[in-house]
């Protein structure tokens, strides 16, 4: 069997990797983007230079001829669905059997005046990388515009070479449409303290060229020009379907797929930021374009193309990010504003950059979410107690065991239970400390049979 | 992006502040005067042209430190590893290269190039050990300076962080006692230099019976030697069981101290590649086993009257005295960091850590672990794992390293974005979380 696939991101990679080990399928992944699969998350560390395009890689050279994955640098510009063959830009037709649809996100561009113009550019494929070095020589300033998890980045990127940067957030505090306001204001804070130009609730009205039809500076809409050689445009990404609309491919904001990962059109499946799930869990959204989505696609894909069909079950949310220097995790529901039915418990140190939040149900006790800056929880035990809604005073009771910080790191579990203490009249205290040995005698009490 | 590394085309000092430039100018004196004394021949005035050297070296370090982290708030400092012609095998990385593979040679076998420097610190030598100054008591000082200046260097950039903190000072404070002080005062009290965190086979000629008859007479002689062996075959097993071998390789060890301190701007220049994996399995247990065969050499040759193996012994001790005791662990060892990267010894040829990683491999607790679904691939563990060890290929599989040779730095767990790495000491994981989140 012939098994194509559209891109060379984490999902069509993952999907590659286990359709070899399931099966002797005959696979080629096929990519305009890059020779090789790389860590697209990482695309900030090559500019700040903690590492090489090699060291983004996470596979050898050598990896992808040893697993007879076959690899394409092309671009695929028709696909004939009912003939199955698809045409790419060099001119070849290639017949499948299976088709695989891993081609990803643009980043989104919402119709500014002047968002065409040469140095803007978003951040996700490796030549807007490419822009960014090509235009930071000499560059006096970029705007950044788009206050999400990659706009903080191209901040960061840009602030390691000491290039200043004005940031343009439409929301009242930085990300608030996911974090609650403390911890908002806390990555507000740690932008400033690095030195970056912070502007909320400013947005773009339009981008001004040079005569030479580069960007020269930005109209914000308060109506002030900011002189720039760079804008980001990092408002987040959008399903990179553009060239397959107007198909027989059913398509909506995505790819839109079954459980199974299948598309409208027979043995043509999507999977990671381009496909758009009909029915999502409960808590969970129709795309997520993260990293371990992607990879837990490819993964099923894989096993249903491989005659073991396998729903996609992306469990409980969770996700991870790094704001400059505050790492933060999440573990099951957190809402910036809290609904009616949910109370949540919050605890910040007094250094102001690290805080730990719990949400649970006002009425039932049970735990429903879990929010880290700069302190790291173990996934496996806050997963266990969102799944079974555990109570509050019980997780509180063991919550030194989510712990997932180095050796000799502090932790601040009991003072998280002071403050529950002190809103409560209660008395409880932290029965336990982090570390893998506690941890197994804990799952293994609460869960004999794993 | 056409070029790896922008090390020689961009250079850094439009990142360097004035205070800076003036810091590097500090220890620039320090290097110099070291260098006017190296190349003449002879010392005018030691004791102050010394205290100079050191201080001026010293205040550079601290001046330029506090300027590279002090002013930025606390975090990982890994911005421009790879465009500095310093760290990212440029042209300076190429110069310091020679300069250091230069003294190295020195050292081992051109000592008498070493006069000037010798002079330089015969007035130490005196204060500390009541005798004049050799080679070996240069390099040793010039050493503690590195460990202890970039030590503060390393505390600086992760003040962060407990972890590194506590076993950089721990480092730190066993080269400066141990390996420096202690064998100094043994030998003003007119007993045998010992350095107490040494033992075969990692100083091959501690299980000697050169060693063994060179401490008769020594009560603290003999002790040593049979602590010695006790450390090899009973303290090595149990210590790496409850804590891998990080007890000594990232805390306790003097080579490993110069590499976590000194040689730690140079970690990511470790070869990542299966190739050197396979390569360094081969190397690293062949030199054990080089050692091994010796020392049984000279002791069944002692043991036979000198019958059997007479002069043959000595080839393989003079053999292995020359190839990996000076020229594979100092001159390549050292000489490479900026080239090879901080632990090439550690990883490639030393037969202690060679048993340690046996012991770690097989019959311990210690692992590094993974949280979870949480890995992005980013590949920032591998890159800054000075031991070559592809972290990153665990840690999106979900699966614990357990590596012969992880030092246990926890370099991985600092440098993850997502706080996905974390070093434990445990029998076993559960699988059945990880293979539904990955």
């Amino acid at each position: 069997m012939k098994i194509i696939i559209l891109g060379n991101g984490v999902s069509g990679i993952t999907a590659a990797r286990f359709i070899r080990k399931l099966s002797d399928h005959e696979i080629t992944v096929i990519s305009d983007e890059a020779d090789y699969f790389f860590s697209r998350t990482a695309l900030m560390y090559v500019f700040m230079g903690h590492m090489r395009r090699k060291d983004v890689q996470p596979y050898e050279d050598w990896f992808w001829e040893k697993n007879r994955i076959a690899l394409l640098r092309d671009r695929v510009s028709h696909i004939d669905f009912g003939a199955k063959t698809l045409q790419t830009s060099h001119g070849k037709s290639i017949a499948y059997d299976k088709l695989i649809l891993a081609v990803g996100s643009q980043s989104n561009k919402f119709g500014w005046p002047g968002q065409d113009l040469d140095g803007v550019h978003g951040l996700y494929h490796w030549q807007d990388l490419e822009a960014m070095e090509r235009h930071s020589r000499g560059l006096t300033r970029a705007v950044i515009v788009g206050g999400g998890l990659i706009g903080i980045e191209m901040a960061e990127m840009f602030h390691s070479r000491h290039i200043p940067v004005t940031f343009l957030v439409r929301e009242s505090s930085f990300w608030d449409i996911v974090l609650p306001s403390q911890e908002s204001a806390m990555i507000n804070r740690h932008i400033c303290e690095h030195g970056i130009d912070l502007r909320l609730q400013t947005e773009l009205k339009e981008i001004l060229p040079d005569e030479n039809g580069k960007c020269r500076a930005i109209i914000t809409s308060a109506g002030e020009t900011i002189p720039c050689g760079f804008v980001g445009l990092t408002a987040g990404v959008s399903p990179n379907v553009g060239f397959l609309k107007n198909t027989a491919l059913e398509i909506n904001r995505g790819i839109l797929v079954n459980e199974y990962l299948e598309t409208n059109q027979p043995d043509v499946y999507a999977i990671g930021d381009c496909a758009e799930i009909r029915q999502p869990q409960p808590g969970r959204r129709p795309i997520e374009a993260v990293w371990y989505t992607g990879r837990m696609m490819g993964k099923t894909v894989a096993h249903t193309i491989c005659q073991q069909a396998t729903a996609y079950n992306p469990g409980i949310w969770f996700n991870s990010a790094k704001f400059f220097d505050i790492e933060y995790q999440v573990y099951g529901d957190i809402q910036p504003r809290e609904p009616e039915n949910l109370a949540s418990l919050y605890w910040e140190h007094a250094g102001g950059k690290k805080s730990i939040r719990l949400a649970y149900d006002r009425h039932s006790g049970a735990i429903t979410g879990f929010n880290l800056m700069g302190i790291r929880y173990r996934h496996e035990l806050c997963e266990k107690w969102l799944h079974a809604g555990t109570h509050i005073e019980e997780v509180l009771q063991n919550l030194g065991l989510a712990n997932f910080d180095p050796e000799f790191f502090p932790q601040h579990e009991s003072e998280l239970v002071a403050e529950y203490n002190r809103q409560t009249g209660n008395n409880l205290v932290v029965k336990q400390k982090r570390g893998l040995p506690a941890v197994l005698r804990f799952l293994n009490k609460h869960h004999p049979s794993s | 992006m056409q070029n790896e590394s922008l090390s020689i085309s961009v250079p850094s000092p439009a990142y360097t502040s004035a205070k800076q430039k003036i810091a590097i100018a500090l220890a620039g004196v320090g290097i110099l005067l070291v260098l006017v004394v190296w190349a003449a021949g002879r010392a005018v005035a030691p004791v102050p042209i010394s205290l100079a050297a050191f201080g001026f070296m010293l205040a550079g370090v601290v001046v330029f430190v506090r300027e590279e982290y002090l002013k930025y708030p606390e975090g990982i400092k890994n911005n421009g590893a790879w465009f500095r012609g310093l760290t990212a095998r440029g042209v300076w990385g190429w110069l310091l290269g020679v300069l250091i593979t230069g003294f190295y040679v020195c050292l081992y076998w051109f000592p008498q190039y070493l006069t000037g420097l010798i002079q330089l610190f015969d007035p130490l030598s005196r204060l500390l050990r009541g005798t004049t100054a050799n080679q070996w008591f240069v390099y040793g000082t010039f050493y503690t300076a590195a460990v202890l200046f970039m030590g503060i260097k390393f505390i600086y950039k992760y003040r962060h962080n407990p972890y590194q903190r506590l076993r950089t000072f721990s480092v730190m404070f066993f080269q400066l006692g141990f390996a420096f002080l202690i064998p100094g005062l043994l030998l003003r009290l007119q007993q045998p230099e010992i350095y107490f965190t040494y033992f075969w086979p990692l100083s091959y000629y501690q299980g000697t019976p050169m060693a063994y008859q060179g401490y008769s007479g020594s009560g603290l002689g003999t002790f040593f030697f049979f602590f010695g062996l006790a450390m090899f075959f009973i303290g090595t097993p149990i210590l790496t069981y409850f804590f891998g071998k990080r007890w000594y390789c990232s805390w306790v060890c003097g080579c490993g101290g110069l590499a976590e301190t000194a040689g730690d701007p140079f970690r990511h220049l470790s070869d990542k590649s299966l190739k050197a994996w396979k390569i360094e399995r081969w190397m690293i247990h062949s030199i054990l086993a080089f050692v091994v065969l010796m020392t049984a050499l000279l002791w069944i040759n002692v043991a036979t009257g000198r019958s059997i193996f007479q002069e043959y012994s000595q080839i393989f001790y003079k053999t292995y005295s020359f190839a990996i005791g000076s020229a594979f662990s100092g001159v390549v060892g050292v000489g490479f960091y900026p080239l090879l990267g901080s632990r090439v010894w550690c990883r490639f040829g030393c037969p202690m850590a060679a048993w340690l990683g046996i012991w770690q491999k097989t019959k311990s607790k210690f692992r590094i672990t993974v949280n979870g679904g949480q890995c992005i691939s980013c590949g920032n563990c591998s890159t800054y794992c000075e031991m070559g060890i592809d972290v990153r290929a665990y840690a999106q599989k979900g699966q614990d390293v357990v590596r012969a040779s992880c030092v246990g730095c926890g370099i991985c767990s600092a440098v993850c974005p997502r706080g996905v790495l974390r070093l434990e000491g445990a029998n076993s994981h559960p699988p059945a979380f990880l293979s539904r989140t990955l």
